[in-house]
């Protein structure tokens, strides 16, 4: 086990490493000059080569990048060109309503999903199944911003008790969470039916029932413990797509999130901030794909005693 | 999986295409969303026979015009007929949609074919950048990406192309790893062939029914990226308009009270449409073509 942390941790290093060297190389490649379009089109090739120089931007590729990785490793992630705050200031501020709008959403996502999937599974075939896998279709297919342009059109501006923007009041989180975590829930359905099914119909269950458990025990206790793994992978999987939907859904509903300070800032090309903003959400999505490969080391021992998957 | 009825006698076995002809056509599913995409297909090439009113003429005096029997979806804020720019923006996405995965198929199957084949430090190597490229979001680095490049359609296909390539080089692994061992294949390699010609001649079609499948589910995941770029604003120069950019451009429009919802509404719409058609289709071929699943 021990063997199999220490090169799983290492691996997440490199993974994060290549993604840093990546992203910089990505944004420093980029035909337009930041500095030209801070300063407008009137100002001179000096003060052009001055505000360069102060920035760094004239440095070598390599330089300029070893100083960018050594800052990230003391929490200094650079300065804003236009806000001329620290970006990791600019980052935790944001963080806190990211991480409110995702987690609030995929937990809801979570509930729905698994009561839809266990209740279409125990009716499989009828017509409420059919409905319900149905509507699972549309919730995956649908982009995750149409659905929140409609829900403040449908639902926000019909009920003006709905607010269609901002993310402080309990009720703010309505629209947002339901835009967000649709296709999750939709796709959590479909996994929990499915693994469900699969449950179902073996001989622990049969032993279960005739043992005299009442109904409800048996689906919760002894078929949705043993569904759950599949559900798990999934949970893992979606972490890094839902931070992705959540820079979609800020940007509809206003939200002050990391998603809408990435978007704000490309258009800006404000490419410390952006810069920021990517390491950022790579460096959760590797920690987060990190423990549940971990978790599932501790739950296969087949993973941890070295086996290698073909 | 679906059974077949009447008894399939070996001797009429008809070749591995035909079989898999034979199992999608008895998938009513697979041959509905077969049909949604071969009119979308069709649509997209003949948009300017098919779209009612020039997608970009402005008729101020139709600004945001209710849905009508003469305009179906409405007119948007310079009275441009939203129907006809709908049927435009299928051009955009299909294309972005089909190059962009035939770009992540080429870079996907060289990369799964080397790290299968050759194993060892390639296949480390490769499968180290595999986990790179699916570590994160798609649309975080297909953004930097386009920032990177600037907007337009090329780099669109770019972009999403050059990032997409993750899943179908993990999946020709895969198959690659198995059919390795084959006897036909170890039998070549005694016989003194080439690796190429290993690679091209005996692993190769054996990996296109794994390709037919990556590419038709990778479509609407294309789709979805590209809309979910143009409407940050990161997709095609204006005045192309791709479904994505549409619902973006709505957004300032929708109406105090939401009564301009068909603008928001009809382009989404067709996406949807297209979505679930692409991944109806692919699940359909991946039970056809998947000879494990076949008795």
């Amino acid at each position: 086990m021990k063997r199999y942390l220490v090169k799983r941790v290492l691996l997440a290093l490199g993974i994060l490493f290549s993604i840093s060297l990546i992203t910089f190389f990505i944004l420093h490649i980029m035909p337009g000059d930041a500095v030209a379009l801070m300063l407008g089109d009137t100002a001179d090739p000096n003060t052009l080569e001055t505000v360069r120089h102060n920035l760094g931007m004239d440095k070598p590729f390599p330089q300029q990048y070893l100083e960018w990785i050594m800052g990230v490793f003391t929490g200094d992630l650079g300065t804003s060109y236009f806000q001329r705050k620290p970006v990791a200031d600019l980052l935790l501020s944001a963080f806190s309503y990211t991480a409110k709008l995702a987690v609030v959403s995929y937990i809801i996502a979570l509930a729905v999903g698994l009561v839809v999937g266990v209740v279409s599974a125990l009716n499989r075939g009828a017509i409420l199944d059919r409905g319900l896998m149905t509507l699972t279709v549309v919730g995956i297919s649908a982009p995750s911003f149409w659905i929140a342009i409609l829900l403040q059109i449908f639902i926000g501006l019909r009920f003006k008790a709905i607010p269609i923007s901002g993310l402080e009041a309990p009720i703010d989180y309505l629209l947002p969470c339901i835009s967000l975590g649709l296709r999750y829930a939709a796709s959590i359905a479909r996994i929990t039916r499915t693994s469900m099914l699969e449950v179902m119909g073996q001989d622990f269950i049969r032993t279960a029932r005739a043992k005299g458990l009442s109904p409800l025990r048996t689906v919760l206790v002894h078929m949705l413990r043993n569904a759950l793994i599949p559900i798990i992978t999934v949970i893992g999987a979606d972490i890094g797509t839902l931070f992705a939907g959540s820079m979609l859904t800020e940007s509809v509903f206003n939200i002050n999130g990391v998603g809408k300070l990435l978007v704000d800032n490309i258009t800006k090309r404000d490419i410390p901030v952006v810069q920021g903003c990517v390491i950022c959400v790579a460096i959760i999505c590797v920690v987060v794909y990190l423990i549940v490969d971990l978790l599932y080391a501790v739950v296969d021992p087949n993973i941890r005693l070295g086996g290698e998957e073909a | 999986m679906k059974k077949r009825k009447e008894p399939s006698p070996v001797l009429t076995y008809r070749g591995y295409y035909r079989e898999s002809w034979d199992l999608l056509r008895r998938d009513p599913l697979a041959m509905i969303s077969l049909v949604i995409v071969l009119l979308l297909v069709i649509v997209a090439v003949f948009a300017p026979l098919i779209a009612p009113y020039d997608p970009d003429k402005q008729i101020l005096s139709q600004r945001l015009m209710k849905p009508c029997m003469e305009h179906w979806f409405g007119c948007d804020e310079h009275g441009r007929d939203i129907l006809s720019r709908c049927i435009y923006g299928c051009r955009i996405s299909l294309s972005v949609g089909l190059v962009s995965q035939i770009i992540a198929t080429v870079i996907g199957y060289f990369m799964g074919v080397c790290a299968g084949y050759f194993g060892g430090k390639v296949d480390a190597a490769i499968s180290f950048l595999v986990q790179v490229f699916s570590s994160l979001p798609d649309l975080l680095l297909a953004m930097a990406l386009m920032f990177a490049l600037g907007r337009g359609l090329v780099n669109l296909y770019i972009s999403l192309g050059v990032l997409a390539w993750s899943r179908t080089a993990r999946l020709i692994r895969g198959t690659v790893l198995q059919l390795k061992e084959k006897e036909y294949v170890k039998s070549c390699r005694v016989d003194g062939g080439s690796n190429l010609r290993i690679i091209l001649r005996h692993l190769l079609p054996n990996c296109i029914p794994t390709l037919i499948i990556t590419i038709t589910m990778g479509i609407p995941s294309a789709i979805l990226s590209e809309a979910s770029l143009s409407f940050l604003g990161l997709g095609v120069r204006a005045p192309m308009s791709s479904w994505g950019d549409m619902i973006s451009a709505s957004r300032a429009f929708m109406g105090s009270d939401g009564s301009k919802w068909f603008y928001s509404f009809f382009p989404g719409l067709c996406m949807i449409v297209a979505v679930i058609a692409f991944n109806t289709l692919g699940d359909g071929l991946r039970d056809a073509l998947d000879p494990k699943l076949r008795k």
